[in-house]
């Protein structure tokens, strides 16, 4: 049985074995979890069509979140992005609005899946949702795909962690963008080594990341932070697939998240006393919500 | 851990400690009522629950436990008008509950049979919880196993009976985790026995009738 310890290891196992990351996780924990691999297929799969299901659910025009500060940005950026006026492009404009939509479904209490966490919903199913309805891909190879990120992420939670507590946002969206950078690489034909690299790199580019939600609200900013790690999980997955080496391994970049992590003041990691949410206008929102006795 | 700690769970939003664990923690108190009819729940929140429910839905997720519900079931975002529908009467109080868990409910239900309880128990991160006390007496359990509740006079030998009863009778059923606590010594005791097995349905009944035993309660897995 696999340890999930190090991507290193997997990426090795996979190789030896020649199996995609994919294969290599699906077998595994078939047998960790004592259940047939086609059972765990089509609970995965379930999970994907709960993610299209909350793609649709956040794109609504009236989904306001509790607090009421939120909601509504997926369907204005949906809207934005079928004028094709957008810098990003239409494809990626389109994966903008996904994840906000998903992120947004979650903060109006809808139905989601926590990939890896509630805060972190929107970023796997804005980049796989996108290349199902815009790519075409086949829905088994998205499916399948998740166990890569599932793989990704238990060595991710091991050496690091995946709770914004702990290790502030690079530990939910940055890890999020990660897994999900190694599933868009298997998706387009890429080896599991190059998962690795873009792994590695979609954490480096969100290393530091603070949780400092304001009046401690999954909402601002997490919400729009959902898609800076989508745009980095695409960013990332096509640098590895165009041969560019993150120079850092990925166990290492794991590590040096968790140091950083470990490093950042309390006030920083969804205690909402710092960043974003000590700020004037993050103050006067708090108070808004939940008056000035709080 | 497995890849669906990872890719999951699935859940109503926004928080699992705020929202996911709540419902299990009012899950708790469906399972207390045993099918009987809830008219009316009291609900003290604590520490991070008391300051931030309302944005967190903390308030919906708890009734909807209390309703049976699920931490995925889209209805927890209509608890309150489901709750008004069903003529369930509830109301949110805050407390700073001293030496509770920041995240923390005490859940007092009122049957429409005429009995009551009082549950406590914190959401501690990751839709996890954790039950501390049950009608004013102290429990340690955390509702991912099944779990029985034995109400008890404290004199000997009732745990022995019970434990005995579980063992010689029912030999495939194994404890994973026991607790035991009194209000004073001679009055009333609580065993918490969490179990790894599915327990046989004669089981509840079958403590039920040790001598000194009150009431046993099985609280399947929530």
């Amino acid at each position: 049985m696999l340890k999930y310890t190090s991507i290193t290891e997997l990426v090795r196992e996979a190789e030896k074995r020649k199996v995609k990351i994919s294969e290599l996780t699906l077998n595994d924990q078939a047998k960790a979890i004592e259940t047939p691999a086609e059972e765990l297929y089509d609970r995965m799969k379930e999970s994907f069509h709960i993610m299209e299901e909350s793609v649709k659910d956040g794109m609504k025009k009236d989904r306001k979140s509790m607090s009421g500060l939120t909601g509504g940005e997926g369907y204005i950026m949906n809207k934005y992005a079928e004028e094709k006026k957008s810098l990003c492009g239409s494809f990626m404009s389109k994966a903008i609005a996904r994840a906000l939509a998903v992120a947004g479904c979650n903060a109006s209490m809808g139905k989601i899946v926590a990939a890896p966490t509630a805060g972190s919903c929107g970023i796997l199913p804005g980049c796989l949702v996108s290349l199902r309805e815009d790519k075409g891909f086949a829905e088994k190879d998205l499916v399948m795909s998740m166990f890569t990120a599932g793989a990704f992420g238990m060595v991710i939670a091991e050496r690091s962690s995946i709770a914004g507590a702990e290790g502030g946002c690079q530990a939910e969206c940055g890890s999020a963008a990660a897994m999900a950078a190694a599933s868009l690489v298997e998706l387009m034909g890429g080896t599991p080594k190059q998962c690795a690299d873009a792994c590695a790199i979609a954490i480096s580019n969100q290393m530091g990341l603070v949780c400092d939600p304001v009046a401690g609200l999954v909402e601002i900013p997490c919400i729009k932070r959902n898609v800076s790690g989508l745009v980095i999980a695409f960013s990332s997955a096509d640098m590895a697939l165009a041969g560019i080496e993150p120079k850092i391994p990925v166990d290492e970049c794991i590590d040096a998240m968790r140091e950083v992590g470990e490093a950042l003041p309390a006030s920083l990691k969804e205690t909402a006393g710092g960043g974003l949410a000590a700020t004037p206008t993050g103050r006067k929102l708090k108070n808004q919500i939940f008056g000035s006795g709080n | 851990m497995n890849v669906f700690d990872i890719i999951g769970p699935v859940m109503i939003g926004p928080s699992s400690s705020h929202t996911a664990g709540a419902v299990r923690l009012g899950g708790v108190v469906n399972k207390l009522a045993d099918g009987r009819k809830i008219k009316k729940v009291e609900i003290t929140l604590s520490g991070s629950f008391a300051k931030t429910y309302k944005g967190h839905g903390t308030d919906r997720a708890l009734l909807a436990g209390i309703m049976g519900y699920d931490s995925f079931s889209p209805e927890i975002r209509d608890a309150l008008d489901i709750a008004d529908k069903k003529q369930i009467e509830y109301v949110f109080l805050k407390e700073n509950i001293r030496g509770a868990h920041p995240n923390t409910a005490r859940i007092h239900y009122y049957l429409e049979d005429g009995t009551e309880g009082v549950m406590q128990g914190a959401s501690i991160g990751g839709g996890n919880i954790l039950v501390n006390r049950i009608n004013g007496m102290e429990v340690k359990f955390t509702g991912d196993n099944n779990t029985l509740l034995v109400m008890h006079e404290d004199t000997p030998g009732v745990i022995a009976g019970v434990t005995n009863l579980m063992h010689w009778e029912y030999e495939d059923i194994n404890i994973s985790n026991f607790n035991l606590s009194r209000q004073q010594k001679g009055g009333i005791a609580i065993m918490s026995i969490e179990i790894d097995n599915q327990p046989p349905e004669t089981l509840v009944k079958d403590i039920r009738g040790i001598d000194h035993v009150i009431n046993a309660i099985l609280i399947r897995k929530i």
